[in-house]
């Protein structure tokens, strides 16, 4: 029972996200946005406090040892539970009873997140854009006659993005137009075949009971 | 005379048209014919459409509806929606299901004038349970889900099946024996999706058969969790490997850990590990966004083995770049049954591969007799002077 509850779960769910697209009938509709916007919100709930749970024992368990950079851990636990203090009792916008500005300076809920977490957030996405610059380094040197044409391919489409390539030659915006367009949009499509054909064959695996790593255990 | 008299009275009718033209007054404006109003097919009810014929002269259209209650009484005719003059149907998406209506049609000329079609109805909209626009998608789905299921049961009966070589699941056993040698951890990364994600669910299959391997060679692993569901699976998952393995004692209940929900301070959390514990092997393997470069290069400037593979196509040229291996696609979801080698599911890979062929082979059909059609309306008839 142990095994097979849970793939009688899936069946029945999985069923039913398989046929979302071809049952418009209020009935099956309203059955698979419960499974989605319900069942699962009250299962990631419970997982949140799992996860949570994990994090700040595994952090306590770290300054115990005084394992592998063990004061960063202070850092996480203090910004967590201060955090959770700020959002819990002072409300979003500090509209609750803990009190969440002094003077000018203020760290209410919303302030933290637009004035810590989205800059600390940019930060990391702004380097991508050094990171795609040494990618591109590595990949695009010409050691096969595949990466020289890689590179001939991606030389041609970003001067086909800059008013430079128009400069040059007025038919480099439209080759390389015809390049996004024509071998990437057919290798693309190709790729995406596959994807759904792939999606449905793990469908069949995991329905048949074939495949069953997912349950922990294996077989 | 005579002759002038008559010509006089035949001219008089066009001469006055043409004096009327002259003064700006508008033609005559017929109502919208052929109106039909009936339930929107293959939707989930709530919706009836309106069609009409368009009148010259129209500029728009405004569709009218009055509700009929159930003793047959009609109420009064209200606007619901317009439509420009090129426009032949209408949606109406504001009904209950199962209610009565009527309704017409007003067509409206430059001039403002009106001419209203003769009510139609009453109509009710109905839900369906099939979508018949969707039926050869449906078909497809069940033949491709056939052929899977027909080289199931040809493995089931015990024959061997030949399966092409990926170069990246070739490489599993060499990346974890390398870690194994260098005395070094190996990190699996299941993506940054959730647990609803395909990909995920595929990573999480994967996630066992390398944990297995893992476990057999002594090698720690390490797997940072994004989303708290993805956590507990995949601590249930690497948790069962390693009692699969036959070696439960060497599960270490922190090896699996949930990090960060914000996906770029996940990876940054996972970067710092990279690179202050320098595994020798890192798999990232599932569903994975913006954050897939950022991960993939801090990797290979580690020095690390990395085998990738992600559904989502714009991250592949990506991993193509910054890692050894890349697992394009549906080479992810074939992974796990290419590398537990049970001949059941090496069956689904087969009929998997077997099912992309027979899209490959009516894509190229597809293609040359749309080849042949252009050539026949284009250039055939170019070339013959039309």
């Amino acid at each position: 029972m142990k095994d097979k509850l849970p793939l009688i779960l899936m069946i029945v769910a999985g069923f039913f996200g398989l046929t979302d697209r071809f049952l418009p009938h209020p009935v099956a509709e309203g059955f698979n946005q419960y499974l989605r916007d319900t069942l699962l919100r009250i299962i990631s709930a419970f997982a949140l406090i799992l996860g949570l749970g994990n994090l700040i024992l595994r952090h306590v368990n770290k300054i115990q040892h005084k394992g592998d950079g063990w004061r960063h851990s202070y850092t996480l636990l203090i910004s967590f539970f201060a955090a959770s203090v700020i959002g819990l009792f002072g409300g979003v916008s500090g509209e609750l009873w803990f009190p969440t500005r002094i003077g000018n300076f203020q760290f209410d809920i919303t302030t933290i997140y637009f004035q810590m977490l989205i800059p600390l957030g940019a930060t990391m996405f702004s380097m991508l854009a050094f990171y795609m610059a040494s990618a591109a380094y590595r990949s695009f040197r010409a050691r096969s006659w595949l990466a020289v044409l890689l590179l001939g391919a991606a030389f041609v489409v970003m001067l086909g993005q800059v008013p430079l390539g128009h400069q040059i030659w007025s038919g480099i915006p439209e080759v390389s137009q015809w390049i996004m367009e024509v071998p990437n949009t057919a290798a693309k499509r190709g790729i995406e075949l596959g994807i759904t054909l792939g999606i449905l064959a793990t469908f069949l695996k995991i329905l048949t009971g074939i495949e069953r790593s997912w349950m922990g255990g294996g077989k | 005379m005579k002759w002038a008299l008559i010509l006089g009275l035949l001219l008089l009718p066009s001469g006055g048209l043409a004096a009327a033209q002259d003064a700006g007054e508008a033609p005559f404006l017929a109502p919208p014919g052929e109106v039909e109003a009936g339930d929107t097919p293959n939707d989930g009810g709530g919706s009836i459409t309106v069609e009409w014929a368009t009148v010259p002269g129209a500029v728009e259209y405004r569709i009218e509806r009055a509700a009929v209650e159930p003793d047959g009484a009609r109420g009064d005719f209200a606007e619901i929606g317009t439509a420009s003059e090129l426009m032949e149907s209408y949606a109406d998406t504001e009904v209950a299901a199962g209610s009565a209506y009527v309704y017409r049609v007003v067509a409206i000329d430059a001039g403002g004038n009106e001419a209203a079609s003769n009510p139609v109805g009453p109509a009710r909209s109905r839900p369906q349970w099939f979508n018949g626009d969707l039926t050869g998608v449906a078909l497809a789905v069940m033949a491709f889900l056939i052929v899977v299921g027909w080289y199931i049961r040809r493995a089931r009966r015990g024959e061997t099946l030949f399966i092409r070589r990926i170069a990246g699941l070739e490489a599993v056993e060499e990346a974890v024996g390398r870690a194994t040698e260098m005395g070094r951890a190996v990190l699996y990364i299941p993506g940054t999706g959730r647990m609803e994600d395909i990909a995920t669910v595929a990573s999480m299959n994967i996630l066992g058969e390398i944990a297995k391997k893992t476990a057999e060679y002594g090698t720690p692993i390490r797997v940072p969790n994004r989303d708290p569901v993805v956590y507990t699976v995949s601590r249930e998952v690497v948790k069962g490997a390693y009692t699969g393995a036959g070696r439960p004692d060497a599960y270490d209940p922190e090896s699996v850990f949930f990090l960060v929900e914000n996906a770029l301070a996940y990876a940054a959390a996972v970067d710092g590990i990279m690179v202050r514990e320098k595994p020798a092997t890192n798999f990232l393997l599932g569903a994975f966004h913006a954050e897939s470069l950022i991960l993939a290069e801090v990797g290979a400037s580690t020095g690390a083995i990395q085998i990738s593979g992600t559904d989502q196509v714009p991250q592949l040229p990506f991993f193509v770049v910054a890692c050894d291996y890349t697992l394009m696609g549906e080479e992810l979801y074939a992974a796990s049954a290419y590398l537990a080698r049970e001949p059941l599911m090496l069956g689904a890979l087969k009929g998997q591969d077997m099912g992309k062929l027979l899209f490959m082979i009516l894509l190229a059909l597809g293609s040359i007799f749309s080849l042949i059609t252009g050539l026949d309306a284009g250039w055939l008839l170019s070339t013959a002077g039309y």
